[in-house]
């Protein structure tokens, strides 16, 4: 359970990036935030797992607050969240089972992690998950030789092999084609129902959303101007809320193209 | 339609700043010249003196190449062993001056200020620092050239450590790694193939330096250039740097070639 009590942000140069956000997102659940660019998506979405500091509020993470922990405690609170990028952000260098075995040092000692000692058991958990996506025969293979779909594909392996019991996806999408669009969200979907992980992912556009998520949390500006189940996500909806800006938005291309 | 548009247009900023840029570059080029006494007329009416002394050295003196095969090779040992430990040494160096790994100010400045400093000191004025510490032979050598070489590989990887994709570090502060787990994952990966590569060419510059170490008395090969060319034995001094020659060509195209296969 993910709860954000009072939550604000302001950057160093006074602008606003999120206003007193107040949200409870339960165990299990598909939530999709959208939103226009510079809506606070992003800024919101990475205070969860503390990749961005927060100025006011608090947020629980099962009941214990991640924006008092601090070291060792934050780490183990960290190691829960399992996180997706828009670049994928493997180490291209690096074959995919050790991109995918880096979700588990936090599991182990510094020392054996440096030497790459995983015991046999967490291999076997990241070959398995990289099995569960469906690419497990690039296990050996360099990252940066992979497609991006099939990187995006590595990375939400890594977040399982995390063992996560969250998983947030920052923008998965968007630099792929629609087709790995599809593929990438289905896996997201179904590591979901399958696993139970409780899934948060930012999109740029409405009609992804409603396909997958069972939650849809509208971002204007810093402030939650929609939350709610899919069926009360109707486009009418969105027209009221965003408007024109929205217009503008859906013409800019097809999905994934204006993303931030 | 090839009129201007009716708003008032931006002027074209001026190019002053770019012409007295060049005048005073140009200025400071002459002025350089005429201080140093230089003149081209003194190569060309030197031309004879030039030509005997290449006339002296022919025919190379080929008996004297057995003497500085070992020389030779303890110019290379000296290379070898002063920038492996300059690599060694350079590794907490470079986490400490990128300011991508090492995220505090007041560590990461001083750190540069000291490399920087470090930079200053030519090999030759670090060598013979070292003669006068631990006398003559190669240790002194040895120690200027570590020195030497923390200078180059060090500046040159955390220039690129910090360029290097973000992403990564990015993902492992997110799985909850540790800050050591977190250099071994995503700074280590991204910058090995630069440390090896500026490695090499260290070891490229380092073996010119070694040669002319000896000067100083810092052993090597650089000791029987002083001899040699104190006795005017001026095939001998021939035979000299066509060895010294042919060992830098051979070392630079291994080394380029297998910096051309990391990058």
């Amino acid at each position: 359970m993910i709860e954000f009590r009072n939550v604000s942000k302001t950057y160093p140069n006074g602008v606003k990036g999120l206003k007193n956000i107040n949200l409870t997102i339960e165990k299990g659940e598909f939530i999709v935030i959208v939103g226009l660019s510079g809506a606070g998506k992003s800024t919101l979405l990475r205070s969860i797992n503390r990749l961005h500091e927060i100025s006011e509020g608090e947020i629980m993470i099962d009941n214990e607050s991640i924006t008092a922990a601090k070291g060792k405690n934050l780490r183990h609170i960290r190691r829960d969240i399992g996180m997706i990028f828009q670049n994928f952000n493997l180490v291209k260098r690096s074959t995919v089972l050790r991109n995918v075995l880096s979700g588990r040092v936090a599991y182990h000692s510094t020392l054996r992690t440096v030497f790459g000692l995983f015991p046999k058991e967490d291999v076997n958990l990241a070959l398995n998950a990289l099995d569960r996506v469906n690419i497990v025969e690039k296990a050996y293979t360099r990252s940066d030789q992979l497609s991006g779909g099939q990187q995006q594909r590595v990375s939400i392996a890594r977040a399982l092999a995390q063992e996560a019991k969250i998983i947030l996806a920052d923008e998965p999408v968007a630099s792929l084609d629609p087709l790995t669009t599809k593929q990438v969200m289905d896996d997201l979907k179904k590591i979901n129902q399958e696993l139970g992980i409780t899934t948060v992912v930012n999109l740029h556009f409405i009609d992804i959303a409603r396909q997958y998520a069972t939650r849809i949390i509208g971002l204007n500006a810093g402030e939650v101007v929609f939350d709610g189940p899919v069926e009360e996500a109707t486009d009418e909806k969105f027209q009221e809320i965003y408007g024109q800006q929205l217009e503008k938005e859906q013409q800019r291309g097809p999905i994934g193209a204006g993303a931030e | 339609m090839s009129q201007p548009p009716k708003k008032t247009i931006p002027k074209p900023p001026t190019r002053i700043k770019h012409y007295l840029t060049a005048a005073i570059v140009l200025a400071l080029l002459v002025l350089s010249y005429i201080q140093t006494g230089s003149s081209f007329m003194d190569l060309i009416t030197n031309r004879d003196q030039m030509a005997s002394l290449v006339i002296d050295m022919f025919p190379p003196d080929w008996a004297y190449f057995e003497n500085i095969i070992e020389p030779m090779l303890e110019t290379i040992r000296m290379a070898v062993i002063g920038t492996t430990f300059g690599a060694i040494i350079s590794v907490p160096v470079i986490l400490l001056c990128a300011n991508n790994v090492n995220r505090i100010p007041w560590i990461s400045y001083p750190a540069r200020f000291v490399l920087n400093l470090i930079r200053t000191v030519p090999e030759l004025l670090l060598a013979a620092i070292f003669v006068a510490i631990f006398g003559l032979g190669m240790i002194p050598g040895i120690f200027a050239l570590t020195i030497f070489s923390v200078g180059i590989i060090a500046k040159l990887t955390y220039e690129s450590v910090e360029g290097i994709d973000k992403g990564p570090m990015e993902a492992m502060t997110a799985v909850g790694a540790n800050k050591v787990q977190w250099i071994t994952f995503a700074i280590i990966p991204q910058a090995a193939a630069y440390f090896v590569s500026y490695v090499l060419y260290t070891f490229e510059v380092n073996i010119r330096a070694a040669a002319i170490l000896g000067l100083v008395g810092a052993g090597g090969i650089g000791l029987y250039y002083d001899s040699n060319l104190g006795f005017l034995n001026y095939p001998r001094v021939n035979t000299l740097i066509i060895a010294t020659l042919a060992v830098v060509l051979i070392i630079d195209f291994v080394s380029n070639k297998l910096r051309e296969k990391l990058l």
